[in-house]
């Protein structure tokens, strides 16, 4: 036996004995991966947890000190009280959802059409002007904010949803590059036979860009949905009057409401995320697909 | 044939010179992008240069239009408040710019590893991502809550025990975070970073874009997975990198809804932030002038540190080719 052992010739032994040395290497690697993502995980999953915990929680837990992870009983009563409350709680999200999908039609038509011109046509100045569009891209929203609000009183826009749809409808800077990056990954092949076929600049556009560009539209689409579902600063200065509000901005008036509250607070919040949550599981192979297909890259 | 040709070019040509299609395409091109002319003249580059002008008045927007030329703009160094939002919005950005762009990247490279599930992670982590904002404000409000709160509820008991471990005279005590001067700003900033998600997924798709044959050429080469991180993810992930903080940079510096919700710039001007107070100057105050000119201090500030990121990018930003 013992001579048996030593015959075995080192070269093969040694092979061996390394791939098992790694195998624990890689074991152990693998299991502190899966530790390290788990626990992240369960933090950035904690505040969602508490919120839907104490949405549906019996008011009586809520208030309990240590607090307590687990609701006694599920209830849905607590998901009624913006609706039942002083405020038009149906109407905000009524607005809300107006403004978001307009911002989004407008988005996606206007910054096809022009990241199109962009990315297919040669004119003069098409480099300089696309990047204006770039720096523009870059531009903090702040430093447009007092004079566009004029404009906006000057044309009787305040108190309308108009001020946060219609200069959606004006091509925003990030959608058209989103569009001609991806509108410059279709085969200029493509375009040719068209032309050859008697498509005029029109034709190509409508018929070969847009049914291939369809993915990359979704993702402008979501983009744009949920900015405008969660935006605060626009409707903050635009609307005044409290029907005319949309969910985020309405939000803040239950806090002084519902101060007692916590769990009708926190109902009403995750009423007014769900469109946006909704939009994104529905959509989502589509939206992440989109985002590694255009490849934000400099 | 060879003399026809000419002639039959110059009495094709002629009646439609002005037509030509280089020319029709140029005339299209302009056709399809005049909605973001417009857009540009209107909402962005008229407002920008009016903005300028405003600087230069005291003006409620309705019937008081004095000039006071420099006034506003002299004002902006000088005013106490002004260099307060200034500073407590640069100590937000100078935070949060490295801290979430490593977040991100590091959660991004590990759900790059072959991982099971790696779908169900990544919606995890992105989800909050998606619901920025008042609904998110108003919910870490009440998780900061210093006395009932989830937070401090966690930390009191562990700080109990370890002061009664080491023996402290006095023991150690959760902060009081948005009512605590000192710690409301790291209170926003530990909320942002909640929001890593959408950086991630701008890193992941960086990350799938480098070669696989990469990392096997360097395994053969018996480079560790520490050194291939340092040696290839990190440098072709450059240009994302460089990507997400010119986009992280604008963000930061213009942090507004959270402070207004969460903090309302207080405790004692701790969370003033500059877009903060530029809004109290304008639409609460009525100073639509000197707001206007914080406006635009804080747009040249922005424009210098996303200048400053572009401009030594060039020493560490690797392009592939």
């Amino acid at each position: 036996m013992a001579e048996n052992t030593a015959a075995i010739p080192e070269s093969v032994s040694l092979p061996l004995q390394r791939s098992r040395h790694i195998n624990v290497g890689v074991i152990l690697w693998r299991v502190l991966l899966y530790v390290v993502v788990l626990w992240g995980a369960v933090i950035f999953a904690i505040p969602f947890y508490w919120m839907i915990r104490t949405a549906v929680m019996p008011p009586y837990q809520v208030n309990l000190f240590p607090p307590e992870w687990i609701p006694d009983s599920i209830n849905f009563v607590n998901f009624r009280s913006p609706f039942v409350g002083p405020f038009p709680f149906a109407r905000w999200f009524g607005n809300s959802a107006i403004v978001s999908v307009l911002s989004s039609v407008g988005v996606v038509l206007s910054a096809s059409f022009v990241g199109f011109g962009f990315a297919r046509l040669r004119f003069p100045f098409r480099n300089l002007l696309f990047i204006v569009v770039l720096s523009t891209m870059m531009l903090p929203e702040h430093i447009k904010l007092i004079p566009t609000y004029l404009l906006f009183v000057k044309l009787g826009w305040i108190n309308t949803v108009l001020p946060l749809i219609v200069p959606n409808w004006f091509a925003p800077p990030f959608h058209v590059f989103l569009m001609r990056q991806f509108f410059m990954t279709i085969p200029q092949e493509m375009d040719d036979a068209a032309k050859i076929d008697g498509c005029g600049w029109l034709g190509i556009y409508g018929r070969i860009h847009i049914p291939l560009s369809l993915p990359v539209m979704g993702v402008s689409a979501i983009y744009q949905f949920t900015f405008t579902w969660n935006d605060f600063l626009h409707p903050l200065v635009y609307l005044q009057q409290v029907d005319k509000y949309t969910v985020a901005l309405g939000l803040r008036l239950f806090e002084g409401y519902m101060r007692s509250n916590i769990q009708d607070m926190m109902a009403s919040a995750l009423i007014a995320v769900m469109p946006t949550i909704i939009i994104f599981f529905i959509a989502q192979r589509y939206f992440i697909q989109g985002i590694v297909m255009t490849g934000v890259k400099g | 044939m060879a003399t026809l040709n000419p002639a039959a070019d110059a009495e094709t040509r002629a009646p439609s010179r002005r037509w030509t299609p280089e020319r029709r395409e140029a005339l299209f091109g302009f056709f399809f992008i005049s909605p973001w002319i417009i857009g540009f003249l209107v909402f962005t580059l008229g407002p920008m240069i009016t903005s300028l002008v405003f600087g230069f008045y005291r003006t409620d927007l309705l019937q008081v239009w004095e000039v006071v030329g420099f006034k506003w703009f002299q004002a902006v160094f000088t005013d106490v408040l002004v260099r307060k939002a200034m500073f407590n919005t640069a100590y937000y950005a100078f935070i949060m710019v490295p801290l979430s762009t490593t977040l991100a990247l590091l959660i991004a490279v590990l759900l790059n590893q072959n991982i099971k599930g790696q779908s169900f992670w990544r919606t995890v982590y992105y989800l909050p991502s998606v619901v920025a904002g008042a609904a998110v404000a108003i919910l870490f409000k009440w998780l900061y809550q210093p006395d009932i709160g989830l937070l401090n509820s966690i930390l009191n008991p562990i700080l109990f025990r370890i002061s009664d471990i080491l023996s402290l005279e006095t023991p150690l005590v959760a902060p009081r975070w948005v009512f605590s001067q000192d710690w409301a700003m790291p209170s926003v900033i530990i909320m942002a970073l909640w929001g890593a998600g959408g950086a991630m997924l701008i890193f992941l798709a960086g990350l799938r874009g480098i070669p696989t044959a990469l990392y096997e050429a360097a395994k053969i080469d018996g480079a560790g997975p520490i050194r291939q991180f340092f040696s290839i993810t990190i440098p072709l992930l450059t240009p994302t990198i460089l990507f997400n903080v010119v986009l992280n940079i604008i963000a930061s510096w213009q942090v507004f809804t959270q402070v207004l919700i969460m903090t309302q710039g207080g405790p004692n001007n701790a969370t003033l932030t500059m877009v903060l107070h530029l809004y109290n100057t304008g639409f609460s105050q009525f100073r639509f002038g000197y707001a206007s000119a914080q406006a635009w201090a804080l747009f040249l500030a922005i424009l210098v540190f996303v200048l400053f990121a572009i401009r030594t990018s060039s020493s560490w930003v690797q392009y592939e080719r």
